[in-house]
């Protein structure tokens, strides 16, 4: 074990998650409302990671991708589609001529419980199979156990394994507890080498907060001033409705400005915050509510 | 459309920039280590309807019940747009007398009812002010020039926490003082600053009225109106005319009410200079005294602090109802080893805070309350150029009408500094350094108020140590400005004496025998 740590940052939790929540005071409305929901589908990850996910399930999924709406013109393409490893080459397929992105999750997601030998195999093997970007877990366990600098090289390796690829670092909040040790997480990840760091799975209950996306915010915004490297945030899990996620839209550019209101460098993960996006859309357009009959369910 | 900025006139102000993305672009985007808080992503206008207010054109003076017409009238002004908002009827001696005796009348019923039914009237009031928590709002900003988040999240709020907390110590008053006998005082006379209107009105009644005295209050000139929206829910609850009484006016005003030998106690909150002039007048009298004076808090930030939540607590420290606020923390200790990095992280952050119109929703700081207070704040910032500070200004675009001054601070301070000793009362503050523990305390002590103070560490025995060690009313852990009416609120030394809020609220309001 080797004595590696980065520099501990206290994180004030009674403090943090009041100012996160004065994010949420903000009144969006008319065409910044506009600007925030063509921002919220632009950096969407359209998420499936299910037991029963199948490969006419993952085209659906990409159809919507690319093309949310048939009825709204002009709704953008979301961000990425994100699926396990062997849907990596029907969506690639699928979305091939179109700006979507095929992210896939690898090292044993969602719990990084294999052998890592085996977990970088799962990298290799899905950057062949063509994927864009690649969302990693981190081991919760060797954090937990103060083992820092296991989670620096498991980071680093599997960023040798996907030099082109976009790394996404999930560092499943959830089981860290506290914010302290969150930023702590986040840090070791960007020494790592993460080009993004990523709340959650999705797959325990805990999912992205405010409070604890802002620390990610925090962390990433100390990295560019500290040293001018760019690190994004994505905000996975819990984030169900337009409203939520224009709250995180303030957060970001309250926090780290305007470089970050931009999909290089945020990203929703999601599989349900779409329809009502697109419903807010399509409320813009009318003047009114219309029924959630009228998107499309995929 | 924008007025002469105050950098403008201050050609040594170092400005703090926005940056748009059109700058950074020129600046190829690389090596560029600042953050761009710029125009990419504009919040449309989000006012809110000043319709809800229910403004009448005239307010009279409130007395035994009823709104009197009579008197010379003075204008009340919206500060953030300098138009007219009402006319209020200035209270004279014989005014100011007849409501003293209204109250007089009233004392025997009131203090005789039992406290259960008192505390029926405060929680009365106090639901009645959450249900008209919008209008009282609306009318509060207009008023005062307060933003209207503040005035939605914070003032009305805390008022009407205020009462329902002193309606649960109506009928258990005998628990407050275990083993002494407690009576009312009588007939109190309250006057109040233009800062936190309705707040500071419930601060003044809740406990007077819960410990069985009677009220005659003046609110500060320049902030009549929820007060008297006050009234006019006092006559909607049926609280027994003449309980509380309420005259307008200014310092004639004021010295007639503080001067009435009909008063058994006298509670002021305001400025230092006017509370020693109550101080020398009541002295001998016999009429009991209560001040809630001035301040210059020292927030005090260690090394080991959670530096992103400090710089918060910075914000909310000063910046707050744009610095007019007594307890504001005035005065930034930082340590000298995270100077740079919390100065650094405090210059983004007021890069982002939005001033203007206080009723849009998403505005950070309104408009400074009147333009004498404006006036003040400006030549105070002059001074401290002239004696060698460096000021730091938020560059943003002040409206064309109102009081605005730009959130501000000055680096290079030294404790001699004419900024780091007098209280400026705006969005002002000065940024001093310290070495050692020991040092802190003494700068943060250094000064002749002593109302509040912030102390940051993420060091719990040394947060207790130094929080223990400073000479201030409040002292505020790892946060600053953080108020509940459970709390008791004072100052030492020229901040006042005597303590509102909480159970020591209601001792200056009880004789206490055994």
């Amino acid at each position: 074990m080797s004595s590696f740590s980065v520099s501990r940052v206290p994180v004030d939790a009674v403090g943090l998650e009041a100012r996160a929540k004065s994010f949420t005071k903000r009144s969006i409305k008319a065409a910044s409302k506009h600007q925030a929901l063509q921002w919220i589908i632009g950096m969407m990850d359209l998420t499936t990671l299910e037991g029963a996910d199948t490969e006419s399930k993952v085209r659906r999924l990409c159809q919507k991708a690319r093309r949310p709406s048939a009825e709204l013109a002009k709704v953008p393409p979301v961000a990425a589609v994100c699926v396990y490893p062997p849907f990596v080459s029907v969506a690639c397929e699928a979305l091939r001529d179109t700006p979507v992105q095929v992210a896939a999750v690898a090292t044993s997601f969602p719990n990084g419980q294999s052998f890592f030998s085996l977990r970088l195999e799962e990298v290799r093997q899905t950057v062949e199979a063509g994927a864009d970007e690649i969302d990693m877990v981190i081991s919760r366990g060797a954090l937990l156990s103060g083992d820092e600098a296991r989670i620096v090289d498991e980071v680093a390796a599997v960023k040798e394994l996907c030099p082109k690829q976009h790394l996404k670092v999930i560092l499943e909040t959830g089981e860290l507890e506290t914010y302290d040790r969150i930023r702590q997480a986040a840090q070791l990840a960007i020494e790592g080498g993460a080009d993004f760091v990523k709340t959650s799975t999705g797959k325990i209950g805990l999912a992205a907060t405010l409070p604890i996306t802002l620390v990610l915010l925090e962390a990433v915004r100390d990295h560019f001033l500290a040293t001018g490297k760019l690190v994004g945030v994505k905000a996975a899990g819990g984030i169900r409705t337009a409203k939520q996620a224009w709250q995180y839209l303030v957060m970001v550019k309250e926090t780290v400005g305007d470089r970050w209101l931009d999909p290089s460098l945020f990203r929703f993960g999601a599989s349900s915050l779409l329809q009502d996006v697109l419903l807010q859309w399509d409320r813009a357009a009318a003047g009114r509510y219309s029924s959630s009959n009228l998107i499309g369910l995929d | 459309m924008t007025k002469e900025s105050t950098s403008a006139k201050f050609p040594l102000v170092h400005p703090i920039e926005p940056l748009s993305p059109a700058a950074s672009r020129e600046e190829s985007g690389q090596g560029v280590k600042d953050l761009l808080f710029g125009d990419l992503w504009e919040y449309a206008p989000a006012p809110e309807s000043s319709e809800v207010s229910g403004a009448r054109d005239h307010y009279g003076n409130f007395i035994e019940g009823q709104f009197e017409d009579g008197g010379e009238r003075f204008a009340s002004h919206n500060p953030a747009t300098e138009e007219l908002l009402f006319e209020v009827s200035t209270a004279d001696e014989a005014c100011v007398d007849r409501a003293v005796t209204a109250a007089r009348r009233a004392l025997p019923r009131w203090s005789g009812l039992p406290g259960v039914e008192r505390g029926k009237f405060l929680y009365r009031l106090g639901r009645v002010i959450q249900e008209r928590s919008r209008e009282l709002a609306v009318c509060e900003t207009l008023d005062n020039g307060k933003p209207i988040k503040e005035s939605r999240d914070v003032d009305v709020p805390l008022a009407a926490a205020h009462f329902l907390y002193y309606a649960g110590w109506a009928d258990k008053l005998t628990y407050a003082f275990p083993g002494a006998k407690v009576a009312p005082l009588g007939v109190v006379g309250q006057v109040i600053p233009w800062n936190f209107p309705l707040l500071m009105a419930a601060w003044k009644i809740a406990p007077a009225l819960a410990a069985g005295n009677t009220v005659v209050l003046k609110p500060a000139p320049t902030t009549p109106w929820t007060a008297s929206r006050l009234a006019e829910i006092l006559q909607e609850i049926e609280l027994p005319p003449g309980v509380v009484n309420i005259v307008h006016g200014a310092d004639a005003t004021g010295r007639a009410l503080v001067g009435h030998s009909g008063l058994d106690k006298v509670s002021f909150t305001g400025s230092t200079e006017v509370g020693k002039e109550i101080q020398r007048k009541l002295a001998g009298t016999g009429t009991r005294l209560t001040l809630e004076l001035g301040g210059k808090g020292a927030n005090v930030i260690f090394e080991d602090a959670p530096l992103d939540q400090a710089v918060e607590g910075i914000v909310q420290g000063i910046y707050f109802n744009q610095g007019q606020v007594c307890c504001a923390g005035s005065r930034l200790l930082v340590q000298e080893s995270v100077h740079d990095l919390v100065l650094a992280k405090l210059r983004q952050r007021v890069a982002t805070l939005r001033v203007g119109d206080p009723m849009d929703k998403n505005t950070d700081v309104g408009a400074l309350n009147s333009a004498e207070q404006r006036d003040k704040v400006q030549r105070l910032s002059e001074i401290g150029l002239q004696e060698g500070a460096s000021m730091h200004q938020l560059a943003c675009d002040l409206p064309e009408k109102g009081y605005f001054f730009a959130p501000t601070y000055f680096t290079e301070v030294s404790a001699s500094h004419r900024i780091a000793r007098e209280e400026i009362f705006g969005p002002v503050l000065t940024v001093q350094t310290f070495r050692t523990v020991k040092e802190a305390v003494d700068l943060a002590n250094n000064t002749r108020y002593g109302l509040s103070a912030g102390v940051w560490s993420d060091k719990g025995s040394k947060l207790f140590q130094v929080a223990g060690a400073m000479r201030a009313g409040v002292v505020w852990g790892n946060s600053f400005n953080q108020f509940d009416p459970g709390s008791p609120f004072g100052g030492y030394q020229e901040s006042g004496f005597g303590r509102e809020g909480g159970r020591h609220g209601l001792r200056p309001y009880l004789e206490v025998r055994s």
